[in-house]
């Protein structure tokens, strides 16, 4: 049969990869250009197999000099394939197209370098088949995974640093013109800053994820602690029902906590957000944090005990300077659901000068307040959020695992 | 001696068992406070008649107001007070109105007399009851004695201080069933739950599936692998508000880049509203397939947004399996996909149900995606939203809370189902 041979793979993926590349870098080249690509597949399902094809035949001799020679090969073909002037731009876009396909054929030919490594043309096993097509899918799952994820952040940040004018003119231009003083660029950011309050909602923000942290912790290390070690009556029917209350969503609790605020009047206030906040999140932290405490051996405990000192005395002295990494990590996620929240904030807060990020960013949601607007407030929102993520990631990462089924 | 030890013994149990109450006592009060409490008290409003302005509190308008000139002895002048029930609903009772009339001021007539009283210089009006939207005056007719003094006898110096009760449908005992009638009967109803359910298979099964491929992909080492695994996180970690308006820009049908580009590209003739467009209708063989698009977009977000989290845990879960078993199938001749098949699978089936349940009922209760991304329209109504559209744009609270109920009785069976299986799985 021919399919069991390694040449047919070849041609198979080279073609797929061809598809993939020119797909990826037309809409790159749109993108940068600002200008319509067509697309245009027929070459490259040519061009794509034989460069399959004269890797898998030279495998023997691959040198740096080689792939150099075969990268040049394939850019050769594309240009040949459309008659020297791809997607027919005019004559000072030339650059970019050629930059373009040098890129497309090198990439080619990496990922034919990556799936096609060490197969045989000849006839090929179960086994060969089964790898060759593994390592085959996990370059396409990769890169797909990769682009998908960030695509929409990519959308954000660039919308944010465009002007009105070129966003209708065309949507599709999304290149920034680094030539343009800071202010131009950066419009919609200061335009936040300055005539729409957004360093009163930053300080907002801050105030109530930092405050929630704070009584989070300050309840939660001692209530963890408790269910941990001590021994307590209907230990397990509490930690279940802790794990119950975690699961309520605020929508069901929405409509009662709305009507009481309104009636003592903690309804548009900070205060009343402070009050909301700590009680969803207590108890994800309560259940993270005993599992850490649970961890730690209580032979520390007992010794401690022996020397004659109280539990509070073991809680401040012991418990938090061991687990102070699972601490940071509980405080760190809290900090994440206090920052990110949404219904609470868009039900209480009326008021613009009290509006947290969340809130502030719907208030930018209207026909009259251009898009760039809302996509740089989107911004705002995510960098101190993003910073913490990039920087502590091992802690988040264990706090995410550890409790992170909410969301 | 036993008895001692028996003793001390006991009072240090009774010790820690205070003391972990008392450690526990606060979480508890806010948890009952703000939990609990309100989850009773949506029950006891998922019972009433109650709207959106019932939450604000009837109050009684009386502005005072000075007729006639009044630095003329001779002259009779007006003391007017005009009070104005604000409220559509509800009637006030035991009405009382108090005023200090200064004592430059001698009073000549009171009315009305029969329910106005002037003791010294203090007037009382007993209104008894003031039905809703209803005005009145009250007037005294005054004029300025040998006392008066300019600066200090203005009549409106002193504010008057009204009292009342009102009826309250929020703390009284009248109750319906007219809400759940309403939920239940609208043909609505259905469709809520059809797309609840659509909704929360689709975007759980989705999440979990694109988290196993995730893991999978990422579990073979190679450079920058710790940088994309936290790349694969910020769906998760950013905020809803940031990534959800930004999907609703990358598919806008006006400005959208994704419409703009299938557009040049000859994919499509006009714009799709990927958001507000309820079906597509898909042709295959002259066969019209109706596409539920917008539910699909929203689904296909749901999945974007959360499966870095099943991602994260079928690969913490996988990390701790032990390479060994690997390399013996390997030399017993098993086949990648074999290896998938036979050892990896059913490793990771305890963990992936235990996400699939969990995710389940989160993925039911959520609210913030959908009401970003389309606002409940075009097919995307669940019940979460239902809750906010019954209640707030609606304005009916009573509805409102009713759906709230229903989404926890859902939520209760859900979670007992997860008890009783995640007892078998620990993680």
């Amino acid at each position: 049969m021919f399919w069991k041979y390694g040449l047919f793979f070849s041609i198979l993926s080279g073609g797929i990869w061809g598809v993939f590349w020119q797909i990826f870098f037309t809409v790159a080249g749109i993108l940068t250009l600002g200008s319509p690509l067509s697309l245009e597949l027929s070459q490259i399902m040519i061009i794509g197999p034989l460069a399959g094809i004269l890797y898998i035949k030279s495998q023997k001799f691959l040198s740096i000099k080689f792939h150099f020679t075969a990268i040049v090969i394939i850019t050769f073909l594309i240009f040949i394939s459309h008659l020297g002037n791809p997607y027919q731009v005019e004559d000072e876009n030339r650059l970019i197209i050629f930059m373009l396909i040098l890129l497309t054929s090198f990439f080619i030919w990496v990922s034919l370098n990556h799936s096609l490594c060490n197969l045989s043309p000849g006839k090929l096993s179960k086994h060969d088949i089964e790898s060759f097509f593994i390592k085959f899918m996990w370059g396409i799952g990769l890169i797909i995974l990769i682009l998908i994820t960030l695509i929409p952040f990519y959308i954000m940040i660039m919308t944010s640093l465009k002007n009105q004018q070129s966003l209708i003119l065309n949507p599709l231009d999304l290149s920034v013109n680094l030539n343009t003083d800071f202010k131009t660029l950066f419009n919609s950011y200061i335009e936040l800053f300055t005539n729409f309050n957004f360093h009163l909602f930053l300080i907002n923000s801050f105030i109530v994820s930092c405050t929630t942290v704070i009584i989070t912790l300050f309840f939660s290390i001692p209530g963890a602690y408790a269910l941990a070690r001590l021994r307590i009556p209907n230990k397990k029917i509490f930690s279940g029902t802790v794990i119950l209350i975690y699961l309520i969503p605020s929508i069901v609790l929405i409509i009662p906590l709305y009507a009481v605020f309104s009636y003592i009047g903690l309804r548009n206030s900070l205060f009343g957000l402070i009050l909301v906040y700590p009680a969803t999140t207590i108890p994800v932290a309560l259940y993270m944090l005993r599992g850490y405490f649970s961890a730690l051996s209580s032979e520390i405990d007992d010794a401690a005990l022996m020397d004659g000192l109280s539990r509070i005395q073991i809680i401040l002295k012991i418990a938090i300077p061991l687990s102070k990494p699972a601490i940071v990590s509980v405080g760190l996620y809290v900090f994440m659901i206090a920052w990110n929240e949404f219904l609470i904030a868009f039900m209480f807060l009326d008021d613009p000068n009290i509006f947290t990020l969340s809130r502030g960013i719907m208030s930018l949601n209207s026909s009259e307040i251009p898009q760039q607007h809302l996509m740089a407030g989107a911004v705002i929102a995510t960098i101190p959020v993003m910073i913490i993520f990039l920087y502590l990631e091992k802690f988040l990462i264990s706090g995410l695992s550890a409790g992170g089924v909410k969301g | 001696m036993t008895n001692i030890i028996k003793k001390s013994k006991n009072t240090l149990l009774e010790k820690e068992k205070k003391l972990g109450l008392i450690l526990l006592l606060p979480t508890i009060l806010i948890v009952l406070s703000v939990v609990i409490f309100p989850l009773l008290a949506n029950f006891w409003i998922s019972f009433k008649p109650v709207s959106l302005g019932d939450l604000r509190p009837p109050k009684l308008i009386v502005k005072e107001r000075i007729k006639g000139k009044l630095s003329d002895k001779n002259q009779i002048a007006e003391i007017q007070y005009r009070y104005r029930n604000t409220s559509i609903k509800y009637d006030l009772e035991y009405v009382i109105i108090k005023d200090i009339i200064p004592n430059g001021f001698t009073v000549k007539s009171l009315q009305p007399a029969q329910f106005c009283r002037l003791k010294l210089k203090e007037l009382t009006c007993n209104l008894n009851n003031v039905s809703s939207r209803s005005s009145g005056k009250i007037i005294l007719k005054v004029h300025k004695n040998d006392q008066w003094q300019e600066e200090l006898d203005n009549p409106k110096k002193t504010k008057p201080l009204v009292t009342f009760s009102s009826k309250n449908v929020l703390t009284s005992f009248e109750f319906n069933t007219e809400n759940f009638k309403k939920v239940f009967s609208a043909s609505e109803f259905f469709e809520v739950l059809k797309v609840s359910f659509y909704y929360t298979i689709f975007g759980t099964a989705g999440a979990l599936l694109v988290g196993l491929l995730a893991a999978q992909i990422l579990q073979k080492s190679f450079r920058g692998r710790s940088i994309v695994r936290g790349l694969l996180l910020f769906p998760y970690v950013s905020p809803v508000i940031a990534v959800a308006f930004a999907w609703v820009i990358l598919f806008d049908p006006f400005s959208g880049i994704v419409n703009s580009m299938l557009v040049q590209m000859d994919v499509i003739d006009k714009p799709i509203n990927f958001f507000g467009q309820k079906y597509a209708d898909i042709i295959i063989f002259d066969y019209v397939f109706k596409f539920p698009l917008a539910l699909s977009m929203v689904i296909a977000f749901e999945i974007w947004r959360y499966f870095p989290l099943s991602f994260l845990f079928i690969l913490a879960r996988m990390q701790s399996f032990p390479e060994e078993v690997y390399d013996a199938a390997k030399i017993d001749g098993a086949s990648p996909f074999q290896q998938f098949y036979y050892i990896s699978l059913p490793f990771l089936i305890g963990i992936m149900s235990i996400l699939f349940l969990l995710r389940f009922i989160w993925t039911f209760n959520k609210f913030d995606d959908i009401f970003l991304l389309t606002g409940g329209n075009a097919g995307t109504r669940t019940f979460t939203v239902n809750v906010y559209e019954q209640a707030f744009a609606i304005s009916n609270l009573g509805a409102g809370a009713a759906v709230a109920v229903v989404i926890f009785i859902f939520l209760l069976t859900f979670s007992l189902l997860f008890m009783r299986y995640s007892k078998k799985e620990t993680f």
